[in-house]
């Protein structure tokens, strides 16, 4: 059997699939990291609750939420809520719900701090993360909640190389087609164009009768919203626990700093190649596989302080 | 004035100063006039579920038992949530033994945070009772005079669930090792229960703490062909490693050890993922109609039923109480000499004796998880395979390496 640095081929193969799976989830959530920044300035902290939010909306879906008969004290009420969801169902609720959470906190909160420092935006997203993250330890608990796969994806398929499971193969292709669908979006379409504008020269752009303060809304939103999808894809991967985002934000943010803070393709292409090197790292060196994006981002500082795609300004 | 006369006052003046000094230390009897319980542990972090909250209610239940008070003097709690780190966990037992009063320090969850606490502790020359750290260096190399560890070790869990599964025919290991110290120390500690028993470590995968995927590194794993992937890691590492084994079909071929697991991961997995688990823990609240009963009682409160590490929180304090009462002091050495002269006889241990460098010996169990099919009720888990009797479980003598108990 062929070998590379004794490592079988074969087993490199998967082992870059693998790879390619977490890319797939670094992409995602970097791209709506890109999104936020690139257009709105803001440093969004609040992206791993985000996706943590999203994977708890296909959770609660799939458990069933029946609050018909709630008591509170002696008395029973009544909520005249009650759902009960699939794995597909929630693959556009949740998306909807984390995007509805995004509007409140940028109508509510993040309006008001545009015209400060962007260390504000900052501050106020990581506040908010902990928040979120502390109120959900005090319902779920620490070691969380278990989703099963789909029952349409689940069973494996044989690569020759290795064994995939079905649903690994459909996070890579759905993360594909949800990133370039959000490129083409934002840079081949007029309301791409005027979003970008828009966030270039507000006034001049509500001067042509376009509704900038909603625009932003809609792009934090739709930010928020990528971040969600991604946790609905998570949840039958990983455990669905309210500290999976705090445990995946950083690396996210090393991939947004090396792609370029606030460039689109930039953060799919470095997410991709970056799930990809980890993937590596793990067989060649594995005590390493934690700190390789952070290494790769201190190198690309030094030689392009904007990062892989990032413009100097 | 005469010489009598003087002599006279003299003893007088001695017997009054001998008067005061006993009546102060009566006063020192209970210091601070109340017997104040600290307790440090994980509240907020990955370790909550497995200690936490229920930690401090399982210890309210231990001082409501001893009815609030001993010999009029009440007993309090003070708790922290040291976030998992061994520098907070330490500066908040140095302020409470300096300022707040605190008598006895129950440290939960997290290895780092215990060794570090212990230090404290061995320094001020107050008892610390840890029960939720899993290092065994806290009773062998860097063991304390004051330092008791009641619930478990790395080594009870290693010649658990090593040794039982080795000698069941599982020849052949290849281990997924969380790379830090607790995982290091699980990992040899498993690998020499493995190598004794005539089996053989085929390799060892080390992965960073909360790794965000486990796929990678139990292909690695898979390649090796070895019978068994014995797991030397904790909580949601434990967790994902488990769901990822599931689900690239790693199950069909090997058999997985939990090396550290709780109810708790269990509850969280459910039992179609994990069923037929081998596991070792020192308690489980479906044993007897005592553990059942008191399980209950814990559940009225906290709606989930106990772990191993509350029960331990309970009988920790309970037996610190139990002495407390028999000795009329806090004194740290009076008390530390009486439960180390005590049996502990409770709901979470029989017959359990504290040894010279500081574990509290006790029976362990080896347990396998149910299918779904056989579980008759919510967190009814486990059958129990085997009890590890009293001192095969610990390290012995030989081997340890704690100057104290040499």
């Amino acid at each position: 059997m062929t070998e590379i640095f004794g490592v079988p081929v074969q087993a490199l193969l998967g082992q870059l699939m693998l790879g390619l799976v977490n890319g797939s989830f670094y992409a995602m959530l970097s791209l709506g990291l890109a999104v936020i920044f690139g257009l709105l300035g803001v440093v969004n902290f609040a992206h791993g609750a985000m996706y943590m939010l999203g994977a708890y909306v296909a959770w609660l879906g799939l458990d069933g939420v029946d609050l018909t008969h709630v008591q509170v004290g002696s008395q029973v009420l009544n909520l005249g809520i009650q759902f009960h969801f699939n794995f597909w169902t929630a693959l556009l609720v949740g998306p909807l719900v984390v995007g509805l959470v995004g509007v409140v906190v940028e109508k509510l909160l993040l309006k008001r701090l545009y015209k400060l420092d962007p260390l504000y935006g900052l501050l106020l997203t990581f506040g908010l993360a902990l928040i979120v993250q502390g109120v959900f330890l005090q319902f779920y608990g620490s070691s969380g909640q278990s989703y099963d796969t789909p029952e349409a994806l689940s069973g494996a398929i044989n690569l020759g190389f290795m064994i995939l499971p079905k649903y690994r193969g459909f996070v890579i292709v759905a993360s594909l087609v949800v990133c370039f669908g959000t490129w083409f979006l934002i840079e081949r379409t007029r309301l791409g164009a005027l979003l970008r504008a828009g966030t270039e020269n507000p006034s001049l752009v509500q001067a042509f009768g376009v509704n900038v303060p909603l625009m932003v809304t809609l792009t934090y939103a739709g930010g928020a919203a990528l971040a969600g999808l991604a946790g609905v894809l998570a949840a039958p991967v990983i455990q669905v626990t309210p500290l999976m985002g705090s445990n995946l934000i950083i690396v996210v943010f090393a991939v947004v700093v090396i792609g370029g803070m606030g460039s689109i393709i930039g953060s799919i292409v470095t997410g991709l190649v970056l799930g990809v090197l980890e993937g590596l790292t793990r067989v060649f060196y594995p005590e390493a596989s934690n700190v390789v994006v952070f290494f790769i981002m201190a190198i690309v500082l030094m030689i392009r302080p904007a990062g892989l795609f990032g413009k100097e300004k | 004035m005469s010489k009598p006369f003087s002599a006279a006052l003299k003893t007088v003046a001695i017997a009054c100063l001998g008067a005061l000094g006993l009546a102060g230390a009566a006063q020192a009897q209970i210091s601070g006039d109340v017997i104040r319980i600290g307790f440090i542990t994980d509240l907020s972090g990955v370790y909550s579920d497995i200690d936490g909250q229920g930690g401090i209610e399982a210890i309210k239940m231990a001082i409501a038992d001893a009815g609030g008070s001993i010999a009029g003097k009440k007993i309090e709690l003070v708790t922290a949530d040291h976030q998992n780190k061994p520098d907070v966990a330490a500066s908040k037992a140095r302020e409470w033994f300096d300022t707040a009063g605190v008598d006895i320090l129950i440290a939960g969850t997290n290895s780092g945070t215990n060794l570090a606490m212990s230090k404290v502790a061995a320094e001020k020359h107050k008892i610390m009772i840890s029960v939720g750290g899993g290092t065994s260096a806290l009773t062998n190399e860097q063991c304390t005079p004051t330092t008791i560890h009641w619930a478990y070790d790395t080594t009870a869990l290693a010649k658990g669930t090593g040794g039982a599964v080795t000698k069941a025919g599982g020849k052949t290991w290849y281990f997924l090792q969380a790379d830090y110290a607790f995982g290091a120390a699980l990992e040899s500690d498993t690998a020499r229960v493995v190598e004794a028993n005539g089996g053989k470590v085929l390799g060892v995968v080390k992965h960073p703490l909360s790794a965000s995927d486990f796929s990678s590194f139990l292909l690695q794993a898979q390649a090796s062909k070895a019978q068994i992937l014995g797991l030397a890691n904790a909580g949601g590492d434990t967790i994902n490693a488990i769901k990822a084994a599931n689900e690239f079909g790693i199950t069909k071929s090997m058999k997985l050890a939990g090396l550290l697991m709780f109810i708790q991961d269990v509850h969280s997995l459910g039992l179609k993922t994990t069923q037929g688990m081998y596991l070792t823990d020192s308690w489980y609240w479906n044993k007897t109609p005592e553990t059942r009963a008191w399980g209950r009682r814990y559940f009225d409160i906290m709606k989930k039923m106990p772990g191993s590490l509350q029960a331990g929180d309970y009988s920790a304090v309970a037996n610190y109480l139990a002495a407390v009462k028999a000795t009329g002091t806090d004194d740290t050495d009076k008390v530390l000499a009486k439960m180390k002269a005590s049996k502990v006889n409770d709901v979470f241990a029989k017959d359990g004796w504290i040894r010279g460098d500081g574990s509290m010996i006790h029976d362990m169990y080896l347990m396998q998880v149910k299918t779904p099919e056989a579980s008759k009720e919510p967190w009814d888990y486990y059958n129990v395979v085997e009890t590890i009797k009293g001192e095969a479980a610990w390290t012995t003598k030989a081997e340890s390496k704690c100057a104290a108990w040499k």
